[in-house]
Parts: structure tokens; sequence; C-alpha cells
């Protein structure tokens, strides 16, 4: 792999600005079989909480027209487990490791904070937006002053990684939220989370998931996920990495030029396992096409009327 | 280790009114499953794929056979394709049946629950007894292949239309009485599959059944086809994709 495609998000070096999403990709064992994880830029593990979590009731998950709702809730085996028995995996995968951290409250957040600090994790991404859980998560990015507050604690209980903030796009202004977590320390931000939806079994009158609401992403939030990329890289000085519905390296391209230092990629990778690859071979295929040098040339290159 | 793919159809037909048999060629799949997984077959227009069980493997010719009955609108697309086409896979997945060499296996179907019954009752031939339960007669699928396989068949219809009037439950427990076998595997509606449990308990009998649950990654990383599992007393929300679809029945909480 060239250089072209090698990208920084504060600090941190990417080969390749392609990033798997947290909640897709597990820890990379079920995907490594298919191709080495040195292929990908980063992956951003699935979300971690201080405890285990065993997560909803199912059903959950529903299609959706180009798209699929999920009420997971974080089902994850708890800090201890991911820092003794993943991490130790992952590090041997010679590509960047984001710790996806979530908690129920501010005090939880920045004791895991604290213990992730501690690995050898490249960055830590704090997951506020997560529509499935009935304590933190959402609650935490919806609302500018608390936002901030949990920023501020996770910022200052890390003391040797860049902080990334997942913003949750059900808001009224995104940007807002994004000022907010900028303001209190964040060194970037991710998004989009999913946005809230619904779907009815009209035979049983009853929602197809069991929680009744669900993150809705793939394709269909796409065009959403641009604009408040767009919107985000024009508010705020930090990178912001963009996800939302990326499955072509032409999406990739089109959320770079939104205005995303890199690009995660989520329910994508369920339709194609191997859609993260063939976006990272697109876009150095799309380098070379347009003698770009380095793909973070095209970072915010869209030039709006 | 699984693979993913567009694979030719080598063979397409009508099993049932709208139930299909097709044939895949996939040498690479064929040679790495085992009865009892399942594959993610995408549907062209739709966003998530499909998971339809494995019914038969033939590792010689490598081919895999899946039979699927059309649910819904993604279903039907799939049932579209036809010999030749090309058909995108992810396979084999999940963990497969347990296979108790040089022993005794009673094999129960209950509809679109009977074809993961094929490959495994084929690994124990005539010392298979398959006992498959169907809505109609109209609908009583595989029958000949059990019985090409060596197996003995034992058909029951909830309308009498064809064999036993009645559940498959049964001719399950006459069976239990008069000639233990040292497995039953199950596949089939969920209640079918708690009543199975029930008697492999009552007369103490290995019992594996087969799970199903809408899912999306269908190998492992998204988590979302859970089912109640338990375990030395410890509820688990498991994952039918990854711990299963295969599981032990007494540790499914079938509530």
């Amino acid at each position: 792999m060239s250089e072209r495609l090698k990208v920084n998000v504060c600090g941190v070096e990417f080969k390749n600005p392609v990033i798997p999403a947290s909640g897709t990709y597990g820890y990379g064992r079920e995907y490594e079989s298919l191709y080495p994880l040195s292929r990908l830029g980063g992956i951003s593990v699935k979300g971690t909480t201080l405890h285990p979590r065993q997560g909803n009731d199912g059903p959950r998950v529903a299609e959706t027209p180009a798209g699929m709702l999920n009420s997971v809730g974080l089902q994850n085996g708890g800090a201890k487990k991911f820092l003794e028995y993943e991490l130790p995996n992952l590090l041997t995968k010679d590509t960047r490791i984001i710790a996806n951290i979530a908690g129920s409250t501010v005090e939880e957040c920045a004791e895991l904070a604290a213990m992730i600090d501690e690995s050898a994790v490249d960055m830590v991404e704090l997951n506020i937006s997560c529509p499935n859980v009935n304590h933190g998560g959402a609650a935490f990015g919806t609302d500018c002053a608390v936002a901030g507050q949990v920023t501020r604690a996770v910022k200052d209980a890390l003391k040797h990684k860049p902080l990334m903030v997942k913003l949750s796009p059900n808001v009224t202004s995104i940007t807002d939220i994004a000022k907010s977590v900028e303001a209190s320390g964040a060194d970037a931000v991710s998004l989009i989370n999913t946005l809230l939806g619904m779907r009815i079994d009209i035979k049983t009158r009853r929602p197809i998931l069991k929680k009744n609401v669900g993150g809705l992403s793939g394709p269909a939030v796409f065009p959403v996920a641009v604009r408040m990329v767009w919107q985000t890289a024009n508010a705020v000085k930090i990178p912001v990495v963009g996800m939302g519905g990326i499955a072509t390296w032409e999406d990739a391209v089109e959320m770079m030029m939104a205005g995303a230092s890199a690009i995660q990629i989520g329910a994508a990778i369920f339709a194609d396992p191997y859609a993260p690859v063939k976006i990272v071979d697109g876009l150095e295929k799309y380098c070379e096409e347009n003698g770009i040098a380095n793909i973070s040339e095209i970072v915010g290159s869209v030039q709006p009327w | 280790m699984y693979r993913q793919g567009r694979y030719i159809i080598a063979d397409k037909k009508a099993a049932a009114r709208g139930i299909f048999d097709i044939i895949v060629n996939c040498p690479d799949i064929a040679e790495l499953a085992k009865p009892g997984q399942f594959a993610q077959v995408a549907a062209d227009g739709f966003f998530l794929r499909r998971p339809i069980s494995i019914c038969d493997i033939d590792k010689e010719n490598g081919t895999i056979r899946l039979v699927f009955e059309v649910r819904g609108k993604g279903t039907e697309k799939i049932s579209e394709l036809n010999k030749g086409d090309l058909i995108d896979i992810i396979a084999p997945l999940g963990n497969g049946f347990t296979v108790l060499e040089g022993k005794k296996a009673v094999c129960v179907g209950g509809g679109i629950g009977t074809p993961p019954m094929l490959g495994i009752a084929k690994q124990y031939g005539s010392s298979a007894q398959v006992i498959s339960g169907f809505r109609t007669a109209g609908i009583a699928i595989l029958q000949e292949d059990f019985a090409k396989a060596g197996c003995d068949t034992v058909l029951c219809t909830d309308d009498g239309t064809a064999g036993v009037h009645g559940f498959v439950t049964a001719p399950l427990e006459q069976r239990l009485k008069e000639d233990k076998p040292d497995i039953i595997y199950a596949c089939g509606p969920s209640m079918m599959l708690k009543n199975i449990v029930g008697l492999a308990k009552q007369y103490d009998v290995k019992c594996e059944v087969s799970l199903e649950q809408r899912m999306a990654c269908g190998v492992g990383a998204c988590l979302v086809c859970v089912c109640k599992t338990v375990k030395d007393g410890e509820q688990f929300l498991s994952h039918v994709c990854k711990d299963g679809p295969v599981f032990d029945g007494e540790e499914v909480d079938f509530t």
C-alpha cells in the first residue's frame, strides 16, 4: 500500500482512512479469515462498558428500505474482558485500534477511560449517542451541557490517548453539540451514530423490534450523514471522522469531500464483508487516476454553491 | 472458516408450492460445510441477507443444496433465481450438529425446519429415523430423499392428508418408549422444539435443536440475532449465528 492513503486524525496516523465502525465488526475475529486486518486503517471495536452487558431482548433487527434498524443495547463482555482477551489479539494485527467506550453515568465513563488509558489502544472513541440504552448513551449526546460535561470528565481521565466523541444525529443542531464537546476538550468527533426509527408488523400490530424503536443505519442514512459531517466540519476546528451509510469508495470520497478526515464503515459490512477492503482499493485507484498525492487533499474540498 | 462469493446455481426446482430447492456449485464452501450449518443469501434489492439452512452437502461434486420457503419479498426475490444464475452467499456459517459415530439418531423436522435434517440424517443412514411434520400433504417435502439415504421415515400432517394425523411428538414419544435413540436432532417451530426437548429430557436422550432468528451479519459480529439460553443456572443472550444455530436443547430457554 502506498503513501497516498495515509491520513492523520488528531495526531494518530492511519495507513488509510477506512475504519470499520464500532458494533459492526466485533473485535475483528469474525472477518480475519477473509482478509488480513492489516488492510484496514483501523478498527473501532465493539462498544465497551465498565461491566459486562447482556443487551436487549430480541428481535434486535428489522430491515428497512436500503438499511436496517438495530436495538442491540451495547451487549459486550466489559472492560476487563476487552483489555485482557480482545486487545492483546488486536494488537498483533498491524492496524490502529480505537476503543469505543460507553457508560451510564459521567463517573462510570471517566473510570472506564482511566482503565483504557493505561492500555495500548491508539485512540478512545466516547459513545454519547447509543439510542438503545436506557441510561447514558444518547441521553448524554442530545444535550449540549451534558455532552460537554461527560467529554470533560473523560478527557481529564485520559492522560495518554486522544479522545474522539461519537455524536448522535437525533438532535436539533449537531453543530451545537460538536462545538460543546470541542470546547470541553475533545480531540476529534465522529458522526453519525444511528437515526432513531421504528418498524411495525402490520399483521400483529407489534413493532418488529422488542425494544419498539432502534437505530437506523445503511445507505438510507447516507445523505443525512454527509449533510451533518459537512455542517460539523464547518463548525469545529478538530477533525471529523465521517460515517453513516457508506457502502462504496465513491461514498467514501463524497464523505471526505464533505469534511471527513477519515471514514467508518458500518452496516455495509453485513451486506458485503469485503466492503472495507474494496473501499481501500477503490480509494487507492481514485487517487492514482486523479493525480492525488495524498487522499487528505480532498478533505472538505466540496465547493458549495 | 467461511467464504463469501457469487456462485453458479447448478440446478433449481420447486419442491412444493412456495418451496424451492436449489443446488449451488461452490466447491470451497462444500469442502468446509457440515450438516446443520447455514448460508447467508443475498436477495437482490434488499439490504440484509437471508439465513437459509444447508439441506445437504455433496463434497464430491462440490455443491450444497438449499431448500427454502418464500416467506416474504426477500426470499421471493431469491426464488426468482434460475439454473445458471449467480447467487451471492456467505457460508458455511454457525456450528452444525454433533455427529455420534456408530449410534442411532432420530431427526425431527417441522415444516421448513425439515431441510437441515437431510444432511444430518445421511450421516446415520439406516441408523436414523426421520420424523417430519407438515401442515398438509401438498407441502410434505424431502420424503424420497430421506428414504433414498436409507432412513426410516415417518410422515405426519396436521390435517391428516398424508401419513400420521397429528404432530411429530406422538411418533417421537412412541419411538422413545420402544427403542431409545442416542440422540435427537430437531428443527421447526419453537413450540414443537420445546415439546421435543421436554420429551428428550423425560426419556434422558441427548437433543440438539436448530434455531432461527432475524439476522444481519451472520458471522457473530453484529450481535442482533439473540436467543435466550441457560447454562449452569445462569441466563445468557446467545447469538443464533455464532453460538448456534444448533444448540443443546437443554440450554435453550423457550419461554
